[in-house]
């Protein structure tokens, strides 16, 4: 048996035309779920095979690439799909969230803002938000179809009666452009304010569910909220990272093994050692002056 | 009262239920049990009915079980296709459209903000895995409504009236006794002070006194709100106590149309005078 | 000098990697491709037909390299399948010219053409062989020989014969509706992802495709109860048929023209169903329709499943969720559901700490509300 080569970024170019035609799609109509052929990859569907596709079918030989799962570059999951775009592509790869062009990501958007040159790629595991509510595709096609969005905030309401506030976790659903209801992908409510006229590209694929859908920059994406019962981010008042002492941004809660405390750490690991080199660079100048 | 434009006019509605067969299409061959085809299984179950409903009136419907009320209710609140007829609302915004050729969104639209239903039967009408107080916000929060604590408000306010206690708003009307899934339905439907309600044998399966408390409201609110109501009940007493106006169905047609008072006196179809004459 | 991050994540994944090729080298022994190939043929079959992707050379390197694992074996063809350009649509299939190995019907005894066994587990022993333990390249050679000198006069005797299809024979007696033949271009399921309601076309490619287990499971369970399909079994058949694809010179309209690329060797159900319709004075009689199961390979249960499947979804009116088209389609595919139930193996700290968040406020916002 002959050993194939596999092609410039996996897919073969028709392939890559169809993504490509969809996400165009997308981009024309804001929080829209696009429906695409999506194709069996070399990870698991529910892997972030919709994300992967979705970065295959853009990255070019110029890209520069970051890969994140969790707010870490070297989440294993993270690692595992870089390698795969670099052996098929040998594009570069950088962990400097402003170095790259092209950033895919599970469940975080990083802390600094994302800028025009740049597309970040998230990946999406149950991109219909009205699920919950309904299990038919057929239905929930229709609702979106007809801007029939009781029901989800009906949930909400329910969660208000209930417990006395919402209580959504990740994936808290958004409307963008004042029209579709969205799925952000399980993004924590803390990064849903930075979708909000982000002047990068948000694109988001869901590979098992076969369905690409986009923010484009600048547009209006509102969390949904009840007029008297405001959205709310997760709450880490008071709390710094044990590493950086940066404040406003999300934090991993760990427990330290010498002290049995609970203590707080930057989720967004390059944006921490950024701000460590930073810290380290003052105190070496003033040294020096 | 007559003189004014009607709130809600149907021309000439007609319902099957299956496609006919040679027989049944054709009205000289025509030989039908009831509204029934005994060939093909077809049902008439609304034949070329026209009706007009006055703003602030209550328009009573009679008739025997399996005449079609129902299924009259559920065409003009677009819960099921029409085989045939027009619909006109006097609305700005549809002014002269017929309302059973308008897209799905449009038709929700109405639902959500010009009409209240209570169906015969509450499973239709209510989402049994959500709290009573949430499937009255539903209503709400479809037309529009986006603060919750006016919800809750509203929502409190009309479990009152229709007794259900407020410690049990929580719960689920899956929980609930078939009269008390009545009462949250009917609760929901008024939420949104809907000019046209439909309420569908609404006091069917209800003790003496709440039946008696809920007449009362629906009096009230049609005082107070001047909404406009058809009420559906195969019981002639509780439609002479809420009917302005009443029509008589039997086997999908309509035989009598007139003022209740009128029809209670001097009724003229045989069957409506079966009708009249068992109530005495 | 400056931070960097840490580099667990790529250290870890390949000492993983070595530690699996490890598992399977560690045993020092060589399975041959062709071992596989010679000797695993139902195993094969399956990986074909779960991956829809018909090469059994490949199937065997696929089992090979995923140590056994079906689900692993399924997933590298479909990826595979992924990087190939899609050329042709062959021209239909015509099953009633297929190579018959083995053909039976359960509703008749009397088919024309006869019931042929061939070579099925129905009738052996599910005793273990404790022989195979110690079998020999000479024993097989011995017996192979054997066997072939035993079925030489049998089959000197027996020339290359026609199956009609059980199905056409009651067709004739009206028993079953007649349909003008459909040479619709089926919707390419790979090519355009599913909406509903789906074609019939695109719902027998899911099921044609799905893992063997969950056609299995839900055509049980709808037989079992919780459905109405009540099938018979009109014909199974299992053989080669020959593939062929149209000319690329569109000019020519000639049917010769038309190219032979090769076999595949199939398992086809046709099961008959009693079902109710409307005669043309819009009467209701009692009818037969079929039910159609087909995959590559022989694999007589899933097909048969399938047959049941595709009947329950010709009729959705029906409460049971094995009617339901998008509870079977969207549920049954190998390499979707085994990649979402592991997904839940990749870390979620963010969820979870967002979930916890949720929690905590919620919990607080209640101790809130009884001190006030
Ligand atoms: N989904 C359906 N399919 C077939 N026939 C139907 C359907 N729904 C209603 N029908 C038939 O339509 C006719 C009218 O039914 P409908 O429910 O409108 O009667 P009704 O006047 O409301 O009776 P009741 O007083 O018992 O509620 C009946 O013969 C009924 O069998
Ligand atoms: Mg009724
Ligand atoms: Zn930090």
């Amino acid at each position: 048996m002959k050993k194939l080569k596999t092609h410039f970024a996996f897919l073969d170019e028709g392939s890559k035309k169809e993504i490509r035609r969809a996400t165009l799609k997308a981009v024309a109509i804001p929080g829209y779920q696009v429906p695409f052929a999506s194709r069996e990859m070399p990870i698991g569907r529910g892997w972030g095979t919709g994300g992967l596709q979705l970065t295959l079918s853009l990255v070019g030989k110029e890209d520069v690439l970051k890969v994140i799962d969790q707010g870490a570059d070297e989440s294993v999951n993270a690692v595992s799909i870089k390698k795969l775009v670099h052996s098929t592509t040998n594009v570069e790869l950088t962990e400097a969230t402003e170095d790259a062009t092209l950033i895919q990501s599970r469940h975080r958007i990083p802390e600094i803002p994302l800028t025009k040159d740049q597309i970040l790629v998230l990946q999406v595991p149950m991109p219909e938000p009205l699920r919950t509510y309904e299990k038919k595709e057929y239905i929930t096609k229709m609702l979106h179809a007809e801007k029939e969005y009781s029901g989800i905030w009906l949930m909400l309401f329910e969660q208000i009666m209930k417990y006395g506030r919402t209580s959504t976790d990740a994936d808290h659903p958004v409307l963008v452009n004042e029209r579709y209801v969205m799925a952000p992908s399980p993004i924590p409510r803390f990064d849903n304010p930075k979708m909000h006229h982000s002047e990068a590209l948000i694109l988001l694929g869901a590979g098992r569910e076969k369905k690409i859908y986009a923010v484009p920059p600048y547009t209006d994406v509102a969390s949904l909220a009840f007029d008297d019962y405001v959205f709310q981010k997760e709450d880490f008042s008071g709390e710094a990272c044990h590493l950086c002492g940066a404040t406003d941004v999300f934090l991993d809660e760990l427990v330290d093994d010498h002290t049995g405390k609970t203590i707080y750490q930057c989720n967004d690991t390059s944006y921490c050692v950024d701000r460590l080199n930073k810290l380290e660079q003052e105190e070496v100048s003033t040294v020096d002056a | 009262m007559m003189l004014e434009e009607p709130i809600l006019s149907v021309k000439n509605l007609s319902k099957q239920f299956g496609d006919g067969c040679r027989r049944c299409s054709d009205p000289s061959t025509r030989d039908l049990i009831k509204n029934y085809c005994p060939s093909c299984g077809m049902v008439f179950a609304c034949r070329d009915i026209s009706l007009d409903l006055y703003p602030g009136e209550i328009l009573g419907v009679v008739g025997e079980s399996g005449s079609g009320k129902s299924s009259l209710m559920k065409c003009l609140y677009f819960d099921s296709d029409v085989t045939s007829g027009e619909l006109y609302l006097q609305d700005e915004e549809f002014y002269g459209q017929n309302l059973w050729t308008l897209s799905a969104q449009k038709k929700r639209y109405i639902r959500n903000h010009k009409y209240g239903m209570v169906y015969q039967n509450p499973v239709h009408g209510l989402k049994m895995d959500f709290t009573s107080i949430g499937n009255i916000a539903e209503k709400l929060i479809a037309a529009g409504n986006r603060n919750v604590d006016n919800m809750k408000m509203v929502g409190e306010k009309l479990l009152d009236t229709v007794h259900i206690p407020l410690f049990r708003m929580k719960e689920e009307p899956r929980n609930f006794s078939g009269g008390m899934q009545q009462r949250v339905q009917i609760a929901k439907a008024l939420s949104n002070n809907p000019p046209v309600l439909f309420l569908d044998e609404v006091t069917t399966g209800l003790d003496l006194s709440v039946q008696a408390d809920v007449l009362d409201l629906i009096k009230r609110i049609q005082r107070e709100f001047g909404i406009s109501m058809i009420v559906v009940s195969h019981d002639l007493a509780v439609i002479r106590m809420l009917a302005d106006r009443t029509i008589v169905m039997l086997n999908g047609e309509v035989i009598e149309n007139g003022l209740t008072d009128q029809i209670l006196e001097d009724p003229i179809h045989p069957y409506t005078q079966t009708l009249v004459y068992s109530l005495l | 000098m400056g931070y960097v991050a840490v580099k667990g994540g790529t250290n870890a994944i390949e000492a993983s990697i070595q530690r699996l090729k490890y598992e399977r080298l560690k045993g020092k022994e060589v399975i041959e491709v062709e071992t596989i190939l010679k000797t695993m043929r139902q195993l094969v079959d399956q990986v074909m037909s779960e991956a829809s992707l018909y090469s059994p050379y490949l199937a065997a390197l696929a089992i090979k390299q995923a140590e056994g694992s079906m689900e692993e074996a399924v997933f590298l063809l479909r990826a595979h399948r992924s990087t190939l350009p899609r050329l042709y649509y062959s021209q239909t299939v015509n099953t009633e010219a297929m190579f018959v190995e083995r053909r039976i019907s359960a509703s008749f005894k009397d088919i024309p053409g006869g019931q042929i066994l061939g070579a099925t587990h129905d009738y052996t022993h599910r005793l273990l062989d404790f022989d195979l333990a110690a079998e020999t390249k000479a024993d097989i050679e011995k017996w192979t020989n054997q066997w072939m000198e035993e079925i030489k006069e049998i089959e000197s005797h027996g020339e290359l014969k026609h199956f009609p299809k059980v199905v056409d024979y009651l067709r004739e007696e009206g028993l079953f509706p007649t349909y003008p033949l459909n040479n619709e271009n089926p919707d390419d399921v790979t090519k355009k992802s599913l909406a509903f309601p789906a074609s019939r076309s695109e719902r027998l490619q899911i099921l044609t495709r799905g893992q063997t287990g969950a056609v299995t499971s839900l055509g049980y369970a709808s037989l079992r109860g919780y459905g109405q399909v009540h099938p018979n079994v009109g014909e199974v058949r299992v053989g080669d048929v020959p593939i062929y694809v149209a000319s690329s010179n569109e000019n020519t309209e000639a049917k010769d023209d038309e190219y032979y690329i090769g076999d595949v060797k199939l398992t086809e159900v046709e099961s008959f169903v009693p079902v109710t319709t409307k005669n043309e004075r819009n009467e209701m009689e009692l009818n037969f329709e079929i039910g159609y199961g087909i995959c590559y390979g022989q694999n007589e249960t899933k097909a048969i499943a399938m047959s049941i499947l595709d009947q329950c979804l010709e009729n959705q009116d029906n409460p049971f969720s094995t009617h339901d088209e998008e509870f079977v389609l969207y549920h049954i595919d190998s390499v979707e559901s085994t990649g979402f139930i592991s997904h839940l193996k990749l870390p979620h700290y963010v969820t979870f700490q967002s979930k916890l968040d949720s929690v905590r406020n919620v919990k607080k916002g209640r101790a809130e509300d009884e001190k006030a």
